[in-house]
């Protein structure tokens, strides 16, 4: 099978990203499923970024642990991958910056002298060199750079030419396809999935690792209807969304632990008031300021158990671009739907990750689930918690006639006055308790659970979020199930279940310390036979996995 | 006159002599002025926060946000941009919005968001039951500072100015009649309208006798000069002694944060077509 692997290191300001970008459509242009892990400190300028962009026949979501080419703008490029090159590897670098480099020299400067071109765009010779060296066709550098470079493309592509010309070819990359795929990022799926889902608005305060959905779609509000707002700080994102909804307008909230711990006053309030909401929350390393530009699941505790008091809520764990859509979407329409708040949970492996997107997986996840049959009653007799055989009740928003509409973070009536009432206590929260119960029956309609590898394995890896990739590919290799809970709260405990039968060892995958899955899966009764869990900041690559999991196997 | 009862049937327990019971009387009158004029009932949300002020949501029959704790304004925010037709009124107190929620009053005020607030401050935490707020005087023993506060007061109206707010105004409870009139002007003003509202706590902090000797209306005063509303502002500085004007200190008409946020809808208003479309440029 072919499966192609490529570093590209240098500074942060580089323009590393992009670079590793362009030559992940490169491969999709080809007709490979691509994904790429981006790699950077917490800095401006200086510092060493990397991006690993792999290319496969089959659907991929994480990073091997050696590279067939390896293009260095630096030589911590070298320095710092030694681990990663094999003998095999094709080395490209730039002569002018690169002193240790054997391999393929692109004369970068010279060629950007050449062709009176500024700095950034040496990237292009070294992209440029690096499709000769693997024997990609001039034409679709050419057809990719005028896609995704629209400024300056010409000189760009001069720049590509050059390098292109000087290059030999060392190792040809097969065209296994001519169709392909859209490549984004998990930011720009759950993006798109909230506006599919009908979002209206988005509050956010930037936030490592979710500072790029703001960006994402604060670009595309001139393109599609939603209004996005960055406010003072994330309690008032989060009242804000609040506001929102309580006027009739799907809000998000997009965050990360940090900003997520001044949110959970106002998530709180949303079980309380029953305003729906949705809550993105991308995980980093932590505890408190942690590693800000690295991954980490260490959050799944603090989320499942945020805010004071008890009140329902969904939690969803994506893991990968598609997932990120479909979840995203559903999460808006549950939300509005049981009025709870639903929080979105993914990792800075996800949410800064590159993946090629087929969206016919989850054509599922489409369907419109439906308003239960609770009838809105407006005008004077209007309550909008009325007690409803669901726990429902139907919502009416400021502006309809002869309608009063009030809500409270106060324990309250049917009509939304505050009482202190042990009786009306007691009801209203069984009421929303009730909500709990018909949530759990929706989510079994979709894949809460998801299941892949050989299902006839006793021994299955139990993996979340971002990690069901790299566990696919070790399962693969190993013939083993792979077994990842996508929703999380309310438990599909059924779901889980099912998922789990016939298997007798379960080892779960967690960049966690403590193995926050195992032990929730414990609380439901369910054991956890072995656990493997990484917490430097980085993302298991599916060798160093490979061997985790084989050493637990011994 | 509206046909419906402005009031709830909720049991009020404002103290005896307390000064909402006055700010409560003004808004009433107010909303039903608005309402004889034009004004859909419908179409007016009163926010609120916590403390005593915050039982308005509770008393007046009127669609309500009862928010937390400080949060009065970014509920209202979010209100106004869903919805831009409707009249959004924030009740907050001193503590909740000049403590907790500080933060959020002074963006809006930079922002010129169409809401209007009304601080009900009372100088005093009552709820809680008599600790200190970021109004009360140098000194002040409450049941947190038993021995006063070692710090000084904010000038609410100072720090508002500074803000960019452009419609600042005092009033005092046992004025009704400026009072009612400085909501009414403070609802029709088309932008951030401040309100800093003085009002005794009849259990912790009785002010009525020194207030009622140092209070004054403001007269020939040039509302639309900055420097005279600063100087006015600063004449009282929350903590010494010295004449307290009253009225309305500044007003001036500026877009608003809306009118911003909205000045330039998409282009494509089809969600599917617009997702299509960017997922086109991602190939």
């Amino acid at each position: 099978m072919n499966d192609i692997s490529v570093l590209i290191g240098g500074k942060a300001g580089d323009g590393i990203n992009s670079a590793g970008l362009t030559i992940a459509h490169l491969f999709n242009h080809l007709g490979y499923r691509v994904y790429m892990y981006f790699d950077y400190p917490s800095l401006i300028k200086g510092g060493h970024n990397f991006a690993i962009v792999r290319a496969s026949e089959q659907k991929t979501g994480a990073h091997r642990g050696t590279v067939d080419f390896l293009l260095a703008l630096n030589n911590d490029t070298i320095d710092f991958h030694t681990g990663m090159v094999r003998p095999d590897t094709g080395i490209i670098y730039d002569s002018g910056t690169v002193t240790k480099g054997t391999g393929t020299p692109i004369p970068v400067r010279e060629i950007l002298t050449a062709e009176n071109a500024p700095l950034i765009m040496g990237n292009s010779a070294i992209i440029g060199g690096f499709a000769k060296t693997a024997g990609i066709k001039w034409d679709v550098i050419e057809e990719v750079f005028r896609h995704h470079l629209p400024k300056e493309t010409g000189k760009n592509l001069s720049v590509a030419r050059l390098a292109y010309d000087a290059a030999p070819v060392i190792r040809v990359v097969p065209v296994i396809g001519s169709g392909h795929l859209p490549v984004i990022t998990g930011n720009e799926a759950m993006g798109l999935g909230l506006i599919h889902g009908g979002m209206d608005a988005y509050i956010s305060y930037p936030m490592t690792p979710t500072s790029n959905l703001l960006h994402f779609l604060a670009e595309q509000a001139s393109h599609v209807p939603i209004t996005v707002i960055h406010p003072e700080n994330e309690i008032a994102a989060m009242i804000m969304a609040l506001g929102f909804a309580y006027a009739g307008k799907k809000a998000a909230v997009g965050t990360s632990g940090g900003g997520f711990c001044l949110m959970t006053e106002g998530l709180s309030f949303a079980g309380q008031s029953e305003i729906p909401v949705v809550i993105v929350v991308g995980q980093r390393t932590g505890p408190s300021t942690g590693l800000p530009t690295y991954t980490g699941q260490s959050d799944l505790n603090f989320v499942l158990h945020a805010g004071q008091g008890e009140f329902p809520r969904l939690v969803v764990a994506p893991g990968d671009a598609e997932e990120s859509y479909g979840w995203a979407s559903l999460a808006v329409r549950l939300a509005w739907k049981y009025q709870v708040p639903a929080i979105i949970l993914g990792d800075k492996t996800l949410h800064e990750g590159t993946y090629s997107f087929d969206r016919t997986e989850i054509e599922g996840y489409y369907s419109d689930p439906g308003i239960p049959g609770e009838e809105l009653v407006a005008g004077k007799n209007y309550g909008r918690y009325r007690l409803t055989g669901s726990g429902i009740s139907p919502m009416a928003f400021p502006g309809t006639p002869g309608t009063v509409v009030k809500v409270s973070s106060y324990t309250h009536d049917e009509t939304g006055l505050s009482t202190e009432d042990a009786e009306i206590s007691r009801v209203m929260a069984e009421k929303r308790k009730k909500k709990e119960a018909l949530l759990l029956d929706e989510v079994g309609r979709y894949e809460a659970v998801r299941t892949y590898g050989d299902r006839s394995s006793p021994v299955a890896l139990l993996a979340w979020g971002s990690n069901k990739g790299v566990a696919c590919d070790v399962a693969g290799l190993l013939g083993l199930s792979v077994v990842q809970p996508v929703v999380l709260s309310p438990f599909p405990l059924h779901q889980v279940k099912e998922a789990l039968s016939g298997v007798t060892r379960l080892i779960s995958v967690e960049d966690n310390m403590e193995g926050q899955l195992g032990s929730l899966l414990a609380s439901h009764g369910i054991t956890v036979n072995d656990q493997v869990l990484k917490y430097d900041g980085r993302p298991f690559s599916v060798d160093e996995l490979r061997v985790r999991v084989m050493e637990v196997l011994k | 006159m509206t046909d419906r009862n402005l009031v709830t049937p909720a049991e009020n327990t404002w103290c005896p002599g307390c000064g909402n019971f006055s700010i409560e009387f003004a808004l009433k009158a107010v909303i039903s002025d608005l309402v004889r004029g034009g004004q859909s009932l419908d179409e007016i949300v009163l926010v609120t926060g916590i403390g005593c002020h915050a039982k308005m949501a509770d008393y007046l029959n009127i669609n309500s946000f009862y928010s937390l704790h400080g949060r009065t304004i970014p509920a209202a925010t979010g209100i106004k941009l869903a919805n831009p037709k409707l009249k959004v009124i924030c009740c907050a107190g001193d503590g909740d919005c000049y403590a907790e929620g500080l933060d959020h009053l002074i963006f809006a005020a930079k922002r010129n968001i169409d809401i209007s607030v009304i601080i009900h401050n009372n100088r005093v935490y009552g709820l809680t039951t008599g600790q200190y707020t970021p109004t009360s005087p140098l000194g002040f023993r409450g049941r947190s500072t038993p021995g006063g506060t070692t710090e000084l007061p904010i000038n609410p109206l100072e720090l508002m100015l500074a803000s960019g707010a452009t419609f600042v105004a005092r009033g005092y409870t046992r004025k009704m009649e400026q009072l009612r009139s400085l909501v009414m002007q403070g609802l029709a003003h088309r932008g951030f309208s401040f309100i800093d509202l003085l009002q005794i706590c009849a259990t912790y902090n009785n002010t009525t006798d020194y207030y009622n000797e140092h209070v004054y209306d403001l007269e020939n005063h040039d509302i639309s000069s900055f420097e005279d509303a600063f100087t006015k502002a600063r004449e009282w500085d929350y903590n010494a002694d010295a004449r307290i004007a009253l009225g309305l200190f500044y007003q001036h008409v500026m877009p608003t944060y809306e009118d911003r946020v909205f000045a330039h809808p998409p282009d494509n208003t089809d969600r599917l077509k617009g997702i299509e479309e960017i997922l086109q440029k991602k190939m």
